[in-house]
């Protein structure tokens, strides 16, 4: 009896939601309650990626008329497909968020395709003029805040030899392996950092490996793009290491250790696509932006950072928030002494060349393969 | 739920005019493998209820969920499919080699080989039609996943090796395989933060059964699974299989070529699991990359033991697993559960389902005695 009661209310809602975004296009339904939904990868609390986004979406939550759906470990097969279709069919969303690098394509695209009245906003994926238009991809140059990072642990330093806990040679990666070592030869040039590739974005034994093996041979600080930082992180701090941060602010885990990170502003970016939406103006196709356009940010400076650090580092954050500085300007070599970049060529944040990215720079120890 | 509900109400109805005890001395085994998984489900969901319920929800509205979640619409209907669809063919390849007494458990490493030789053969085919394409791709990843398990039946026969252990292991080479290749030799420069391997081409995808969004990879995994059953059942190879799983001694004294028979059986169990890779390809991602090790394998076995290994018992038990992870998302957006929750009531099935193997032969109700 009980059991008949609660189906039929909760079918009259779903079917009422059902009939409500089938009816209704777009605008209309924002105008009323909004449901956006947000696909993670992995876990929402997990120090890294996904929290960072989980964050963007709890900065949603706060606002008015707005409700928030999340669904976490989602893999990128057709799963992200049924899992975004459900959001529309069962919970009458209009605005998706899927978050994770590999479900661009083909799973949005397909989606986008499939649903255009919804809007989809991708996080990482290259938007191009034959994509549907109901898609968007947005990202952060997230290199500027591990440049920020670099410098303040190249001051750190004591030994000047810095560690980077990687999960793949991939472009993005080795871009912010670069910054971080350009960054922290600018505090000290002869800095080194040494780099470890684990191999996949989620490999917990092998980033502890890794953190152990590079303090073992004499780094004292490290930093990491891995999804989830937490262990290279914890690692790290027991063995009285410094770290930098990477995706979120990960000082709860060790408050001592923690000097500054790079860090994704995505509460700062969601609301404001949201206000574009409901003002009525479309937000661009291709959405990028640095510290200037507060899509990353960098985490407080901990109680270790010296006022020499954090003067510089202030410093060039200033410029970069002035919108006039270039981290990959020429001369700059690999390391294995090829020059990558020629002099008097400057490579701005925007550069297309940039997401090719196949080199480590010199002052990089290790290699792409 | 429903359907087990219903299972079970069958199967009542079935004892009830049981006054004859020769029905219940006939039909007693078959209501068993029905009554016997039914109620160890509904005492599972039972348990899972009671621990959503200290987590403070009303397991009343969990029920209700995942039965909306998982058949409660056409639309669930065909998420359900389309998840049960992959872990019906990697179910067959844990529960062939299981009439012969071997637990193979690497399915997963089937998988990803039998998508990698699809792959290949897609990407050297690109000048042919799309039916040559696709045809060479079946072959070529049910050749490859077939080699692959052929590789654990192979070192179990000639050299001893435990397969399980063999198999098991043989899935971390299989990813590191896939790895190496879809980085270095076979990867498209144009996939930068992505490494795959190049696309298939549109054309070469084998796309939906009409009128549905469910790939033809759930027709490939029903055509396997009967397959299997009539080959197991209702063949002398079958029964050969079965006799040297029920005592291997026994059947190499009556002159059973059991080295013949395991070798088979692994090859046809791994062409399953290969087949379900190259449905992942040609219906799913269109290319090779690191997205196709996510555990469909892993499941796999799950399914082939919550089936007893019975082929065509895979078929439903795909489907309810199916509908279990296609309500995951529902629970985790409707009542704030953590995505570990489904794993946690797959595992309260698990155990469930296993201690009740205790049961069978001991319910003297269906023995026909008063």
């Amino acid at each position: 009896m009980d059991f008949g009661r609660i189906s039929r209310r909760h079918l009259l809602q779903g079917g009422a939601a059902l009939t409500l975004s089938a009816a209704t296009g777009l605008r209309p339904a924002l105008a009323a309650e909004t449901t956006i939904g947000f696909v993670y990868v992995g876990s929402r609390d997990d120090y890294g990626y996904n929290q960072a986004h989980a964050q963007g979406a709890a900065a949603l939550k706060k606002l008015a008329g707005i409700k928030v759906i999340e669904e976490e470990k989602v893999p990128e097969t057709d799963a992200v497909e049924k899992t975004i279709e459900s959001m529309i069919n069962l919970d009458g969303a209009t605005l998706l968020f899927p978050t994770s690098f590999g479900y661009y394509n083909p799973h949005v695209l397909k989606m986008a395709a499939k649903y255009p009245k919804n809007r989809f906003e991708h996080c990482g994926g290259l938007w191009s003029e034959k994509d549907p238009k109901n898609a968007g991809s947005y990202f952060g140059y997230i290199d500027e805040a591990q440049y920020i990072s670099g410098i303040v642990a190249g001051h750190t330093s004591k030994s000047g030899k810095l560690g980077f806990v990687a999960a793949k040679p991939i472009p993005q990666v080795l871009r912010n392996i670069n910054a971080f070592t350009l960054g922290a030869r600018l505090a000290n040039p002869s800095a080194t950092t040494q780099v470890i590739f684990t191999g996949d974005w989620s490999m917990p034994v092998k980033e502890a490996e890794a953190t152990n093996s590079l303090i073992d041979q004499g780094v004292d600080v490290l930093t990491c793009h891995v999804d989830g930082p937490k262990t290279m992180v914890e690692n790290a701090a027991r063995r009285g290491a410094f770290v930098c941060g990477y995706h979120v602010n990960q000082s709860p885990l060790a408050p001592k250790a923690y000097l500054t990170g790079a860090e994704w502003n995505w509460e700062a970016l969601y609301p404001k696509f949201v206000k574009m939406i409901q003002s009525g103006e479309s937000i661009p196709n291709f959405y990028r932006g640095g510290l200037k356009e507060e899509i990353v940010k960098v985490s407080p400076y901990g109680e270790a950072v010296t006022d020499e650090a954090k003067k510089h580092a202030e410093e060039i954050k200033a410029k970069f928030m002035a919108g006039d500085y270039v981290i990959f300007k020429g001369t700059i070599k690999d390391n294995k002494g090829n020059t990558v970049i020629a002099e008097g060529t400057s490579r701005g944040q925007q550069d297309a060349e940039l997401e090719k990215m196949d080199y480590l720079v010199e002052g990089v120890l290790g290699a792409t393969s | 739920m429903t359907t087990e509900a219903a299972d079970s109400v069958q199967a009542a109805a079935a004892i009830a005019p049981a006054a004859d005890p020769r029905f219940l001395q006939r039909h007693g085994a078959r209501i068993e493998y029905v009554l016997i998984p039914g109620a160890a489900l509904l005492a599972a969901l039972a348990a899972f209820g009671g621990f959503i319920a200290l987590y403070g929800k009303n397991p009343l509205d969990l029920y209700f969920y995942m039965y909306y979640g998982a058949f409660g619409t056409w639309f669930s209907w065909q998420n359900t499919l389309t998840r049960a669809a992959p872990l019906i063919l990697t179910a067959l390849c844990t529960a062939l080699p299981a009439q012969l007494g071997m637990v193979i458990i690497g399915g997963e490493g089937a998988l990803l080989i039998g998508a990698l030789a699809a792959t290949s053969a897609a990407l050297a085919l690109q000048a042919m039609p799309p039916l040559v394409v696709q045809l060479a791709m079946v072959c070529a990843g049910m050749a490859g996943g077939g080699l692959w398990i052929l590789l654990s039946g192979g070192l179990r026969h000639y050299r001893g090796v435990n397969e399980t252990i063999s198999s098991l292991l043989l899935v971390y080479i299989a990813l590191a395989i896939l790895n190496h290749l879809v980085e270095g030799a076979m990867r498209d420069p144009a996939s930068l933060n992505k490494p795959s391997t190049r696309e298939i081409g549109a054309a070469n995808m084998i796309g939906s059964i009409p009128g549905t969004d469910v790939h033809w990879g759930l027709v490939f995994g029903l055509i396997a699974a009967v397959a299997s059953y009539i080959l197991i059942y209702h063949t002398t190879f079958g029964f050969a299989a079965r006799v040297a799983g029920g005592n291997i001694r026994a059947a190499k004294i009556v002159g059973l070529s059991v080295g013949k028979l395991i070798l088979t059986i692994c090859f046809l169990a791994g062409s399953c699991a290969g087949l379900a890779g190259m449905v992942e390809v040609a219906a799913v991602q269109g290319r090779t990359n690191a997205n196709l090790a996510v555990g469909y394998g892993f499941t796999g076995i799950l399914v082939a033991f919550l089936a007893r290994q019975n082929p065509l018992a895979i078929i439903p038990v795909a489907i309810l697993l199916g509908g279990l992870n296609a309500s995951g998302g529902l629970l985790q957006r409707r009542l704030g559960l953590p995505d570990a929750s489904v794993l946690v009531l797959q595992g309260i099935i698990f155990v469930f389902v296993l201690a009740s193997d205790a049961l069978y032969g001991r319910l003297s109700l269906l023995k026909g005695k008063s």
